[in-house]
């Protein structure tokens, strides 16, 4: 019955997997790119990371993969952030329908 | 079952590896690596419960902070600064 459950929570993440990086493939420009390969580390992985701990209980290696899940949580968003940032002030630009530059506006009229 | 799913998960990393290929601007291939090293953490996880051996997690573990500080050395060196600021 738990390994059924494991089981189930493995097969949702590497859906997650599959459909964060068709985004990858499919998606115009960087900034889409990113939005879409979250999608890869806050369900796919992370979901994976649970059905391990469901499947093997209390032990070292659930407290490992328990560990892992925390450490992934917390760095891929930063990552993520990090790397969007760089990107746009290297001069990468934005798809030419995007409508909307929020870093655009702050830099031109700095709030008081 | 889960030789199915391992399965998967190497052909959506074969999908990055096409990414990394193709990428237009060098930031794109930054976050193609930088989904490849998560995917490589869940493979691990599959290998540890497949196996049941330790060794793997533990590897996956350290990957993740690898990839971490490695994608984020790479952001800076993209943004044209120092590594110190």
């Amino acid at each position: 019955m738990r390994e059924t459950i494991g089981f189930c929570f493995m097969f949702f993440g590497v859906v997650f997997d599959a459909i964060g990086c068709i985004g990858l493939i499919r998606l115009p420009d960087l900034y889409n790119r990113l939005q879409a390969s979250l999608k890869c580390v806050a369900m796919g992985t992370s979901l994976t990371l649970l059905g391990t701990i469901i499947i093997v209980g209390l032990s070292p290696v659930g407290a490992k993969a328990l560990l892992c899940l925390l450490f992934i949580l917390i760095i891929s968003p930063t990552t993520e952030h990090a790397l969007a940032r760089a990107s746009y002030f290297a001069g990468v630009r934005m798809w030419e329908k995007s409508i909307v530059d929020k870093l655009k506006q702050d830099i031109e009229e700095p709030k008081s | 079952m889960i030789n199915i799913l391992i399965i998967a998960l190497v052909c959506c990393a074969f999908l990055c590896l096409f990414r990394i290929a193709r990428g237009p601007t060098a930031s794109d291939r930054a976050v193609a690596i930088d989904i490849l090293g998560i995917m490589i953490v869940a493979f691990g996880a599959f290998m540890s419960v497949k196996t049941g051996k330790e060794f793997y997690l533990t590897t996956a573990l350290v990957w993740a902070l690898l990839n971490f500080i490695g994608v984020l050395a790479l952001s800076k060196f993209l943004e044209g600064k120092g590594f110190d600021d």
